[in-house]
């Protein structure tokens, strides 16, 4: 190395330093650090103390865990298939040649911007029972006894799938700018070969843009799975008899009002170990129907 | 309850020291951790720290890190100033700090607590357990401060484990607040309060308003005089009740105070699932049945949240709660045409012996461990506890104090009209507080689960609680065989404990 090239190393190095310290202080010493807490009894005040494989094995016999798990994943089945699907329809639908389409796109983004917990504060309204505006919509229709979403613990779950759509603008502009980048010329010739629209879309559209349908299903995967604020916010935590205590609520319960620490990170862990599988399985699952451009 | 003044060793300052580091825990010897839940304090609590800075005239800088806000906070600072001004070697900051608990807790670790906090009753067993807290034992003896001058109950409450943790500020307990103008329209006399727990169920019934369909119009009629059918039905909505179980202030929980539960044994044993609680979760059971899940449900979710103008008492849509002494900022605050009065809420038949049952807490202040002006700390929360002091700041709260002693002049002009009734409810032999363990919070956690079974008619209040004991028996019995193993290291620390 010349002494330029050092010098500009050092440079470089200067410049990213505060970056990296940043990284080393509040990123990796807390990740190696809850490895270590994970199998320590700590309640943050007093010393840690080695308790081994305790807190995994206590997982395996705490019924709330479990439930978190179910609550989890019950969720995600709702909310994750409801988000792709309507973000790809929505953005189908933006990428039409209409008069406003920009001004449309923007409407359909707007809601992305809105803080989460503002959002989740006007949703408390439409969503109430009695007095939302959902309900008195359903009961202008007809509905004689609508659902009590917030309250009743057999609707909470699809209310807050139903919550998620409103945060979908993101999804939809990644989707629009894959849906731009279809060749034209494979739509072309499936026109000349006399394929309908519907067949376009199956057979042209949705193939070429797969690669970005699989990266939106591996985000949803790793976000859902963490979800949280919403149910913070408009549940005031678990929601109804635990109807909504979500598996990263249930480790910030642990963390900060039990002061269950070790017991946290152990399940901090898991949850990692848990996204590293699904994602790992959605791989191979989706390796059958993503088509990259050139294979 | 006294101060056991024999069982402390009584040591020299220079040696309290050594034990002071000696109880700095095991975190702070982790520099990088220590430095890291600093950064979260600074984060969070606002950049409050000055200790370490002295005023330019030489005073001594107490950080008082307090849960209130509004109205309440400012009194205490009207207090505060009276303090500054009434010396001049301590200058007390104070700063209203939202979610105390935790941050104390986060600061304590990393080192860098206030010099004072207010908290709960609640979080001193805990806090204390875990070592949260300096033992004020010793300079409580000094100042000639002991349980002789509190009514018991409040003087419990700040002690744990046979030492004491804080001092009194404000203490609460709860009674029945009901709405005269409702109790009138359903030709109840406003001036007599249920006196029994059948009369507070029977009155309860006939103050419940429905909105029903009769002859295709949608008519407001008394639950009362719903015929049978329509009862049976229960097509119908509730427009006004009389009382709601899933409505009882701040003590949810603890339904079972009134019924005679224990919650727990005292020693190693929670007891969920006792008579009493289980007769409690019963009438909750019933209060369901009778009205319907549903109309229930719909009836609450039209009100917003605890302390606001949305509550269904305040908006007049209920006519009997139970509420603190606290409540009557909120009905002037929020509802102030409302025409009120306050009485023992009635306990079920045989409990409490006659004598008016309540529960009871206290707000605290306390010094956390490794405070960096402990000896300035407590003279400032002995000062809080001159008879004058305590008055002062319980009149412009609204409440009452924890000390025996009444001034002639506290009563007069008291801005809450029911105030004599709570001090006489908290010096009764019915009054109760919640179970003095180290996981209450996760306790009270799994009794709200459990009601909400309950209410919902998903499962029975023996199945309920009984989940409820076999959970919480886990986690106590995790909390006990720790204690087995510290608890003589941290008595004899605690015992030997002399910053004064």
């Amino acid at each position: 190395m010349t002494p330029g090239e050092r010098r500009q190393s050092v440079a470089g190095l200067a410049f990213v330093s505060p970056w990296l310290l940043g990284f080393v202080v509040f990123t990796l010493y807390p990740v190696c650090a809850s490895i270590y807490f994970s199998f320590c009894d700590y309640d943050v005040l007093s010393k840690p103390v080695w308790v081994g494989f305790l807190n995994y094995q206590d997982m395996l016999s705490d019924s709330v865990f479990w439930q978190s798990v179910r609550n989890t994943l019950v969720f995600n089945l709702m909310a994750l298939p409801l988000g792709l699907v309507s973000a790809l329809l929505l953005a189908l639908l933006l990428n039409q040649p209409v008069k406003l389409k920009g001004t449309f796109r923007a409407i359909y983004y707007l809601p992305s911007l809105v803080p989460a917990v503002a959002g989740a504060m006007v949703w408390l309204w439409i969503l109430n029972g009695r007095l939302g505006l959902l309900n008195q919509a359903l009961d202008a229709l007809g509905f004689s006894n609508p659902p009590q979403w917030l309250v009743d613990p057999k609707w909470t779950k699809p209310s807050l799938a139903l919550v998620s759509l409103w945060g979908c603008g993101n999804t939809v502009v990644i989707y629009l700018a894959a849906l731009q980048g279809v060749p034209q010329s494979l739509i072309e010739a499936s026109m000349i070969d006399g394929a309908s629209p519907w067949r376009r879309l199956v057979h042209v559209t949705l193939p070429a843009i797969s690669p970005v349908i699989y990266f939106n299903l591996l985000i949803g995967i790793i976000g859902g799975l963490q979800v949280f604020t919403s149910a913070f916010i408009m549940m005031g935590g678990a929601g109804p008899e635990r109807s909504v205590l979500f598996y990263a609520i249930y480790i910030y319960q642990n963390a900060f009002e039990y002061r269950h620490m070790g017991y946290a990170s152990a399940m901090a862990w898991i949850l990692c170990m848990l996204i590293l599988v699904l994602t790992l399985l959605a791989s191979r699952i989706a390796r059958r129907f993503v088509h990259y451009q050139g294979d | 309850m006294s101060v056991q003044m024999t069982d402390l060793v009584w040591e020299p300052y220079g040696s309290s020291k050594r034990i002071g580091e000696r109880l700095h825990l095991s975190a702070m010897s982790e520099p990088l951790h220590r430095w890291l839940l600093a950064a979260v304090v600074v984060c969070t609590a606002g950049c409050a720290r000055h200790a370490a800075m002295p005023e330019p005239g030489g005073r001594v800088i107490v950080n008082y890190w307090e849960k209130w806000s509004g109205f309440e906070a400012d009194s205490m600072q009207a207090v505060v100033d009276d303090f500054n001004h009434s010396q001049d070697r301590i200058e007390v900051r104070f700063l209203s700090v939202s979610g105390v608990d935790t941050k104390l807790l986060l600061a304590t670790s990393s080192g860098h607590p206030p010099d004072v906090a207010g908290l709960w009753s609640e979080n001193i067993p805990d806090f204390s357990e875990k070592g949260a807290l300096t033992p004020l034992d010793r300079g409580l003896a000094k100042a000639g401060i002991g349980a002789d001058r509190y009514i018991p109950l409040f003087w419990d409450l700040c002690r744990h484990r046979g030492f004491t943790w804080g001092l009194p500020t404000t203490p609460g307990c709860v009674a029945l607040f009901y709405n005269k103008k409702l109790f009138r329209a359903a030709g109840l006399d406003p001036e007599r309060p249920p006196r029994t727990f059948g009369e507070f169920e029977s009155m309860s019934r006939r103050l419940t308003l429905v909105e029903i369909e009769r002859a295709n119009r949608r008519v407001h009629v008394s639950f009362e005089d719903l015929t049978p059918a329509e009862r049976e039905g229960r097509k119908y909505s509730l427009v006004q009740v009389g009382h709601l179980p899933q409505d009882a202030g701040m003590f949810l929980s603890g339904w079972g105070a009134w019924f005679g539960a224990r919650f727990y044994d005292g020693d190693r044993r929670i007891v969920a699932n006792d008579d009493g609680n289980l007769a409690a979760y019963e009438w909750m059971r019933r209060t369901a049945e009778i009205y319907g899940v549903e109309n229930l449900r719909g009836f609450i979710e039209g009100f917003g949240v605890a302390q606001s103008a949305q509550t269904p008492f305040l908006g007049g849509a209920e006519a009997m709660v139970v509420q603190g002494p606290w409540m009557p900022n909120f009905i002037s605050k929020f509802a102030p045409g409302l025409e009120w009065g306050a009485a023992a809420c009635p306990p079920a038949d045989g409990v409490g012996g006659g004598a008016p049952v309540t529960l009871a807490q206290c707000d605290v202040v306390v010094i956390p461990h490794g405070a960096p002006h402990p000896r300035e700390a407590l003279e400032f929360i002995c000062y809080l506890q001159r008879q004058d002091v305590a008055e002062k700041l319980a009149k412009s709260q609204q409440k009452f104090t924890a000390l025996r002693e009444v001034s002639d002049g506290f009563l007069v002009g008291h801005p809450n009209p029911a105030i004599k009734l709570f001090m006489e409810i908290s010096r009764s032999p019915g009054a109760r507080y919640v179970p003095r363990i180290p996981i209450w919070h996760e306790y009270d956690a799994e009794l709200a689960v459990a009601r909400e079974r309950v209410l919902n008619l998903r499962m029975t209040p023996a199945e309920a609680l009984a989940e409820v004991q076999s959970r919480v028996e886990w986690k106590f019995d995790r909390v006990m065989r720790r204690w087995d193993i510290v608890g003589n290291e941290r008595l004899s620390e605690w015992r030997a404990y002399d910053a004064w």
